[in-house]
């Protein structure tokens, strides 16, 4: 089990460095805030679904850890042109792995390098936060 | 300065959870703002009430329960002189520090609350000392503070004078670590006839505190960050404002007689007491201020001083790092921001260091919006802290900062 150190070397630094997909969509189809009161972590998700149920486009925008900025930003390339159903079935993937509840054959490629995160349960609402917003805003439009 | 015959060592070795490790690393335990650890004494206190002297207070003519109305006593007592020598009567024990403050909203602002009426508190006040005073329907007008995070104390006059309800101020703020003078304010508040709540959450661990030669109305604080246990704190208040107020809870114990269509009360404080409270934690209480008036507390003092001092300069030296909270009066708390990194990504990687810091707003919404920084992340000492831990502090701090570039 990689230690927390480890894991903010290998992959959360790079995504809070560069995040992948920070910036706001011209026409959205679908947004949701999250917002986690107990650190003051907010993102924001904007997706455009066409009439295939395909997520065309996702963005994200916010202020938070580095935790919680590297999770929108792996979100958004691992849902990228998913359909809306994959989309929900990597939620149900992801949130399995950091509550200690895998879901069997789950295939969540990139996103198992937060597996380590479940061992560090007052962080995984940071992971999870962009994941329930992309949740939420899937759940609430058209 | 002299060489005191003290010895931190010992100190910690009153304390069992100090040898303890945390994630495979010797613990190093920052976060007494929130709570403090436990001497043994507590421990034991807490541990042969429940093992020998158990049994429910007040009613009960056998020995067993004679025994523990008597330690319930004793425990208030206890308290009473721990706060300068006040009578018994006027110390309530409650929860903690937030009942203590929402009873006093409860029982002594709302009966008579006028619409518009305002409480004035301090930009730097905990939720504690904010949300009870909204929940009854007051405003509450904050004190403006300096950017080192002293209190305004001219603004503070030109708002008494605007007569209040209440002053409801943190004697020493949980997240700056600044000693506010009270004494001064409750001159001051007086002048205008306005009533003096203190929440002495973070002071009474610090320096001894004597509720009178201050001047306030109510002062309250919490056992658990006076190295006592959780669940049981004191509202102290002025005899004439107790026996005024109505009781904010029914129940056994706080009655005179009860009918079907009437009932009168015990006088204070029982009459704030409803219920069977939480005995055992008036025992460990007591146990607890025993402990601390035993101590040498100059030399707690000067070692807390030291730590302080050692710690400012060695986290100024951080690159990157703010320190916010410079009052010239202050216990120690070390709270800062470092460029680059969130406070709660410092605060886990100095938790990989078995570093236990906080990080957040620490109940201080109002605060952290003056600041301008949604949260912040804080080292707070106790005098069983050492030189050696602000040492691996700082180089946890270091390494962090190296794992962000």
């Amino acid at each position: 089990m990689a230690t927390l150190s480890e894991l903010y070397q290998g992959v959360i630094i790079e995504h809070d460095r560069s995040p992948r997909n920070f910036r706001t969509l011209a026409a959205p189809t679908h947004h949701a805030e999250g917002r986690n009161p107990l650190c003051g972590d907010e993102v924001s998700l904007e997706l455009e679904v066409n009439s295939a149920g395909q997520i065309t486009d996702i963005a994200f925008q916010g202020r938070g850890c580095a935790v919680s900025k590297a999770s929108a930003s792996l979100l958004t390339t691992a849902v990228r042109g998913k359909t809306v159903a994959e989309a929900r079935e990597l939620f149900d993937g992801f949130h399995g792995l950091l509550t200690g509840a895998p879901v069997p054959g789950a295939r969540l490629g990139k996103l198992e390098v937060f597996a380590g995160l479940a061992a560090y349960p007052m962080r995984v609402k940071c992971a999870t936060l962009p994941w329930h917003a992309m949740r939420q805003a899937l759940d609430e439009k058209k | 300065m002299t060489t005191v015959a003290w010895d931190v060592a010992a100190l910690r070795a009153e304390f069992p959870i100090l040898g303890t490790t945390s994630r495979g690393k010797p613990l190093v335990y920052l976060d007494n703002g929130a709570t403090t650890q436990k001497p043994r004494v507590v421990i034991d206190a807490i541990t042969h009430f429940y093992a020998s002297g158990n049994a429910n207070i007040h009613r009960g003519v056998y020995q067993l329960s004679e025994q523990a109305t008597l330690a319930w006593d004793a425990a208030r007592h206890t308290v009473a002189q721990f706060l300068g020598g006040v009578p018994d009567e006027e110390i309530v024990f409650v929860r903690g520090t937030t009942e203590a403050v929402n009873l006093v909203a409860q029982s002594f602002v709302r009966p008579t609350l006028r619409a518009g009426d305002r409480v004035l508190v301090t930009t730097m006040e905990h939720h504690a000392n904010i949300v009870p005073w909204q929940l009854v329907g007051a405003t509450t007008v904050p004190i403006p503070i300096t950017p080192e995070g002293e209190l305004d104390l001219t603004a503070a006059e030109r708002l008494l004078a605007t007569r209040p309800r209440l002053l409801a101020v943190v004697h020493v703020s949980n997240a700056l670590g600044s000693i506010n003078p009270i004494a001064e304010l409750c001159r001051m508040a007086q002048a205008f006839g306005v009533p003096v709540l203190v929440d002495g959450a973070q002071a009474v661990s610090h320096f001894p505190v004597d509720v009178r030669a201050l001047g306030c109305d109510f002062y309250c604080f919490s056992g658990h960050k006076l190295f006592g246990p959780t669940g049981i704190g004191v509202l102290w208040a002025k005899r004439e404002h107790l026996e005024r107020m109505p009781p904010a809870q029914g129940g056994g114990d706080m009655i005179d007689q009860v009918t079907f269509a009437q009932t009168t009360f015990a006088p204070a404080p029982q009459k704030f007491e409803a219920g069977t409270p939480h005995i055992a934690g008036a025992v460990g209480l007591a146990a607890a201020i025993d402990w601390l008036e035993s101590q040498d507390r100059e030399a707690l003092h000067a070692h807390e001083a030291a730590l302080l001092a050692a710690g400012t300069t060695a986290l100024q030296a951080v690159p990157g790092l703010r320190l916010v909270g410079t009052a010239a009066a202050k216990v120690g708390i070390l709270t800062f921001t470092m460029d680059g990194i969130h406070p709660h990504d410092i605060a886990s990687l100095l938790d990989g260091e078995g570093v236990c810091i906080r990080a957040g707003h620490h109940c201080t919404q109002p605060l952290h919006q003056y600041l301008g920084v949604a949260a912040t992340a804080r080292a707070s000492l106790a005098p069983y802290n050492t030189l050696a831990e602000i040492e691996t502090l700082t180089a946890a701090l270091e390494s962090a900062r190296r794992i962000f570039g």
